[in-house]
């Protein structure tokens, strides 16, 4: 993996990563893919068509609402940065 | 009043409470006091709370009030994992994104034992965000190991098995996503139990791996992690994944068991190191001498269950860590414009390791990268469940060491990401299949003047709790 593909994981994960942390990164990245890459001596072929343990949705179901406004004063008093009840961040689109 | 904590359990300490021996205050106090004195070289607790003392007053009267119908609980002393949410309290992983953060609701589990009466002494130490087998990474400071202070207490539960291992609360909660409930327990000399999957709610648990994710007790004695998972355990409506244990409260079919040892802790992947497998042998012919039968059984593919695991778990994470962004809670650092908000936020909040299981989520679902890591490792993980439910067919429970070394030496593998990783090789399988296993004192070895306790592992099919408290309880006894 080379540093402008570790560039490209640190942006697209939020990260900021300085330039002397990508070099240890590098290298521990490497290790730990070379560690993890033993899984495609795995013939698994069967478990990847017949799931086995298939997984299912469980749903809630939707009743037993709270009070609209219930939670916002303790959640709100959480949050670094807010305005006249809710929760403020830098603009996005800009004009 | 002196109370001798080391020789208490909860179920002693529960009938000390009901004749009045002493009262939850006085033993309260008792452990404050013992915390105040080790406390500052084993660094297992990164806060006490300040109302321990009200809370034990309000056990007391409960227990004056209700005797034997109160909760076995009552009154017991107890720490919690710094990931597990407490209302009102502060809950920080161990990191530094989380600082100032005070929960807005309770965990389930927290819930269960404040309904029971027991008493939150303080939060215990982790590494951060659960990423560790050492509980050197966390924001306030590596933890010792109360056998050595040089060494590593395990982790990440590090914090809440050290807590025990001090006698500094009777009981403490952890959680486990790939081995961090037991190999602490391991290191620590004490009793650690990952429930199955779904067994215990995670409600109110910070999130790393969802799919692996368990709370779980760690304790003195078999007996004492039982009482802990019957009164946390149980379906909640607020998480889907959690399941009723039929099994729960219900005997074994049989008392003798057939106990199954994988062939693969015998090869090149499993490095075990000489006395520790020594161990292992002595144990496994206390248990024949008990009557139980001994089988080799082959399970193929469980030596790929630790990369398995390093693929999944930081998938898992990496989703369940977008929500820490400088928003809604904990840590903001200002950037020149909302992108930079959230990665300055999280360049400055986020530990090195944290940051690497992140970036190596994302690569591993990134587009080009899937089809060959992570759809590969469920599909592998879905054959590892295989291969055990396999071996449940001939055996009863699975059964090896818990960490393939005793506790190593602070710093000694923090440099090295994959040899950190290894020391959790025999207790990831129970994680990859969602079985429950738990880890139970099975002796020392000496490492230069240190005696450092190991533990052994056993491991049984979906549900059954009952046949690990069953042999882990038979095993104290012969062990003695």
């Amino acid at each position: 993996m080379d540093k402008k593909e570790l560039q490209k994981l640190a942006t697209l994960a939020r990260i900021a990563v300085s330039s002397d942390e990508l070099q240890t990164l590098q290298k521990d990245m490497e290790g730990v893919l070379q560690y993890i890459s033993q899984i495609q001596e795995v013939s698994a072929g069967h478990h990847e068509t017949k799931n086995g343990f298939s997984l299912q949705n469980v749903m809630r179901e939707d009743k037993d609402s709270h009070e609209s406004g219930a939670y916002t004063k303790e959640l709100l008093a959480e949050a670094p940065q807010k305005k006249d009840g809710y929760i403020q961040v830098k603009k996005i689109i800009s004009a | 009043m002196s109370i001798d904590l080391s020789q208490l359990t909860i179920s002693k300490t529960r009938n000390h409470l009901l004749r009045g021996d002493f009262t939850v205050q006085e033993l309260t106090e008792s452990y404050l006091k013992n915390i105040a004195k080790k406390n500052s070289d084993i660094n297992a607790y990164v806060e006490i709370f300040d109302d321990v003392l009200a809370q034990a007053e309000k056990a007391d009267k409960e227990i004056a009030t209700q005797k034997e119908k109160s909760s076995p609980l009552c009154g017991t002393p107890v720490a919690i994992k710094d990931n597990i949410l407490i209302k009102g309290r502060h809950v920080s992983c161990g990191s530094k994104i989380l600082k100032n953060y005070k929960a807005t609701y309770d965990a389930t589990a927290i819930a269960k034992l404040k309904e029971a009466g027991a008493v939150f002494l303080g939060r215990a130490n982790m590494d951060e965000f659960a990423m560790g087998s050492s509980t050197e990474r966390s924001a306030f400071g590596p933890t010792k190991n109360p056998h050595d202070t040089l060494r590593s207490p395990g982790g990440s539960s590090g914090g809440p098995a050290a807590v025990v291992a001090m006698d500094g609360a009777l009981a403490s909660l952890g959680s486990d996503t790939g081995g961090s409930v037991r190999q602490p327990a391991s290191f620590c000399g004490v009793v650690g139990l990952k429930p199955t999957y779904g067994a215990v709610s995670r409600y109110g648990l910070v999130a790393m791996a969802s799919s692996f994710d368990q709370i779980g007790p760690i304790t003195k004695t078999v007996e004492d992690a039982e009482i802990v998972f019957n009164a946390i355990s149980g379906k909640d409506p607020y998480d889907s994944t959690s399941a009723e244990s039929i099994t729960q409260n219900s005997k074994p079919k049989t008392s003798k068991f057939t106990i199954g040892i994988p062939s693969f802790l015998f090869g090149k992947e499993t490095p075990l190191e000489d006395d520790v497998l020594q161990n292992f042998n002595n144990s496994i012919e206390m248990l024949k001498k008990e009557g139980h039968t001994v089988k080799e059984v082959e399970m193929p593919l469980v030596k790929y269950a630790l990369p398995v695991y390093y693929i999944i778990m930081p998938a898992e994470a990496s989703t369940n860590l977008a929500r820490f962004d400088g928003v809604r809670y904990g840590l903001y650092a200002e950037g020149k414009n909302l992108f930079d908000d959230y990665a300055d936020t999280r360049g400055v909040g986020f530990g090195p390791e944290v940051r690497r299981r992140l970036l190596l989520g994302a690569y591993v679902l990134s587009s080009g990268y899937y089809d060959a890591y992570y759809r590969k490792a469920v599909a592998v993980q879905n054959a590892i469940r295989f291969d055990c439910e396999s071996a449940f067919k001939n055996v009863d429970v699975i059964v090896t060491p818990t960490s393939p070394t005793p506790a190593f030496v602070l710093g000694e593998k923090l440099e090295d990401p994959v040899a950190m990783y290894l020391s959790d090789i025999l207790t990831v399988v129970a994680n990859i299949g969602g079985f429950p296993a738990i880890s139970v004192p099975s002796g020392t070895v000496m490492r230069g003047k240190s005696s450092l306790p190991l533990g052994i592992q056993f491991m049984a099919p979906h549900n059954e709790e009952n046949v690990l408290f069953s042999i882990g309880k038979e095993f104290e006894i012969i062990k003695e």
